[in-house]
């Protein structure tokens, strides 16, 4: 018998007995996430059962940050029956507007810890999987069952490894080595699959690099990503003064995965995703013909500080292109302080960017930064699918931080190291 | 039928999110596509797709705007995962199975046993991968709430 994988031992956990890849489990999460986006569902389907008491709410965090601040009175209306679901059944985590996005705030604030299972109705949950946490995207009406029985069935998913191996070089990101990934192995490369990141080359990526990652495997269909606990992670949670952590789950050395891909880092270019798919991937550089009139930064894929850090090495000193307006949204109100207290905030402003509320923002299309007909936008975020930015007459293309500022500055898609070598 | 990776935000777009009404949601599914995808599958009981149907977004609009526009079977190639959820627990009936999606053409009348995993259209009879048990199950009730409908669930079952 082979030894077991990340997913496999921490379902395990969770079922409270030893499972395999293919086993059916049914398991009670650690953490129930929910969002302004779905709140009101949930309360209807929980309405409808007679449910009035929910099963665990100390585990309930609801987060505000598909549409906040609210833009029209029925979004605010929501936020507000929101605020009352909340009281009237004691769950008191509640992150209102401004507060950021449920992943980054999650695990900023060291509120998930490694080995810890997550469910949350949103498919970009697995970015979580950075600190070994495992997060999976679910529907509404499986959020109330949850929220009301306290349990969820789950199939055990079997692993695809990528290997990294090199480092980047100046100007390609983590953001362009999972567009690679995904340009390989197509949107639909890991479907019910975890991917699992790993080898020589993690160990020189950041934080906010892992959580980019993690962030993207979503876009190859993904059940959920994972990456081992390293000195990163360890740090990570040291300077949130948390040392004493659960025992870290690892994979044993004799574990099985479904396949092994390689990726290295340093042959990584800057990467853009062209309309309408996530997987239609050329150089950032074959692109220059590309005229833009926006540009935006943010999301859960590319919206810590040191992506807005990326993008102020870029613009100090320069000006947005004429016709080009850039929006910035930080993912967090922590992200938006430090970006504050730092000057970055400042250098943005001063190239003429328009910076927004902590939150999801202009990502899809809910309540600000929507396209207009035949408008064109490179942005940081993770979809580039037909109507995602409000407006199915309208081109998404999707890169890097450092992608994203170039093309504001020209106007047009630039690959960074144009600007940023003479 | 329709085409690889169809995404959710092309099934139902995002900022129709705040409609909870089913039928009315059923106005929205396929607005990307344009009116004529959107009259078809408000005629049509079977959405047969190719690979990947439903990759993108968690939004559960996505399964309950087609239930809405009088869908009852979806056959796809392939599901991404929390579409593919999303169907059991609402109570609309999935089959993966390529061979069949070749197999069917636009207009076709089909004919499934979900449990034997055998499928009748105009080129024939194919056979398919059932559902396991447990999730024919859910399916079978209705979806995951009609499932465990009872006293404990009504009032709030604890561990």
């Amino acid at each position: 018998m082979s030894g077991r994988t990340m997913a496999e031992k921490i379902f395990s956990r969770m079922a409270g007995r030893e499972v395999r890849a293919g086993e059916f489990v049914e398991v009670s999460p650690d953490w129930t996430f929910s969002l302004d986006d779905g709140i009101g569902l949930i309360e209807k389907y929980l309405a409808a059962h007679g449910v009035t008491t929910l099963a665990h709410p100390e585990r309930i965090v609801l987060f505000y940050d598909h549409y906040a601040p609210a833009d029209t009175p029925l979004h605010g209306t929501i936020h507000r029956n929101g605020r009352l679901f909340a009281r009237r059944h004691g769950i008191f985590r509640l992150h209102d507007v401004g507060d950021g996005i449920s992943h980054q705030v999650a695990t900023e604030t060291g509120l998930v810890q490694p080995g810890q299972v997550v469910v949350n109705t949103d498919s970009h949950t697995m970015t979580i999987g950075a600190t070994g946490a495992l997060g999976m995207g679910i529907g509404a009406s499986e959020m109330a069952f949850l929220m009301a029985t306290g349990k969820l069935w789950f199939r055990v998913p079997t692993t695809l490894k990528v290997n990294l191996t090199g480092s980047l070089a100046p100007w390609a990101t983590a953001k362009d080595a999972i567009l690679s990934l995904i340009r390989t192995l197509t949107a639909r490369g890991a479907t019910y699959r975890i991917v699992e990141f790993g080898g020589e080359g993690l160990g020189r990526l950041d934080m906010a690099s892992r959580m980019t990652l993690c962030n993207m495997a979503t876009e190859l269909g993904a059940k959920s990503s994972l990456i081992e606990p390293d000195a990163c992670t360890a740090a990570h949670f040291a300077a949130l003064g948390r040392t004493e952590l659960p025992t870290l789950v690892r994979p044993d050395s004799d574990c099985r995965y479904d396949a092994i891909h390689p990726l290295d880092l340093s042959s990584v270019q800057p990467m853009v995703a062209r309309p309408h798919r996530v997987d239609n991937v050329v150089a950032a550089s074959e692109l220059h013909d590309v005229a833009i009139h926006q540009a935006f930064l943010g999301t859960c894929t590319n919206g810590r500080y040191e992506d807005l850090v990326v993008a102020a090495g870029i613009l100090k000193g320069r000006r947005l292109a004429p016709g080009v307006r850039m929006i910035v949204t930080p993912a967090s109100r922590e992200v938006y302080r430090r970006a504050i207290r730092s000057g970055v905030l400042e250098i943005l402003a001063d190239a003429g960017c328009t910076v927004t509320t902590a939150g999801c923002g202009a990502c899809a299309g809910m309540h600000q930064g929507a396209l207009g007909d035949q408008e064109v936008c490179i942005s940081s975020s993770s979809r580039n699918f037909l109507g995602r930015m409000g407006n199915r007459n309208a081109l998404v293309y999707l890169g890097s931080p450092a992608t994203v500022s170039a093309s504001a500055v020209t106007g047009r898609i630039t690959d960074p190291r144009e600007l940023t070598t003479h | 039928m329709l085409g690889d990776d169809i995404d959710t935000d092309v099934i139902y777009p995002a900022r129709y999110l705040t409609v909870l009404d089913w039928t009315e949601q059923a106005q929205h599914v396929f607005e990307a596509l344009g009116p004529q995808m959107q009259s078809k599958v408000r005629e049509a009981s079977v959405v047969a797709a190719g690979w990947n149907l439903g990759c993108g977004s968690s939004r559960e609009h996505a399964v309950t705007g087609l239930l809405g526009a009088g869908v009852r079977l979806v056959v796809a190639k392939s599901f991404a995962r929390i579409f593919f959820r999303n169907a059991i627990n609402n109570g609309l009936a999935v089959i993966e199975s390529p061979a069949l999606v070749d197999a069917l053409a636009e207009g076709d009348e089909l004919a499934v046993d979900l449990t034997a995993g055998e499928a009748t259209c105009r080129s024939g009879t194919l056979q398919f991968a059932p559902l396991p048990p447990f999730l024919l199950g859910i399916l079978r009730q209705g979806g995951l709430w009609a499932s465990v409908r009872g006293p404990g669930v009504a009032a709030g079952e604890r561990q």
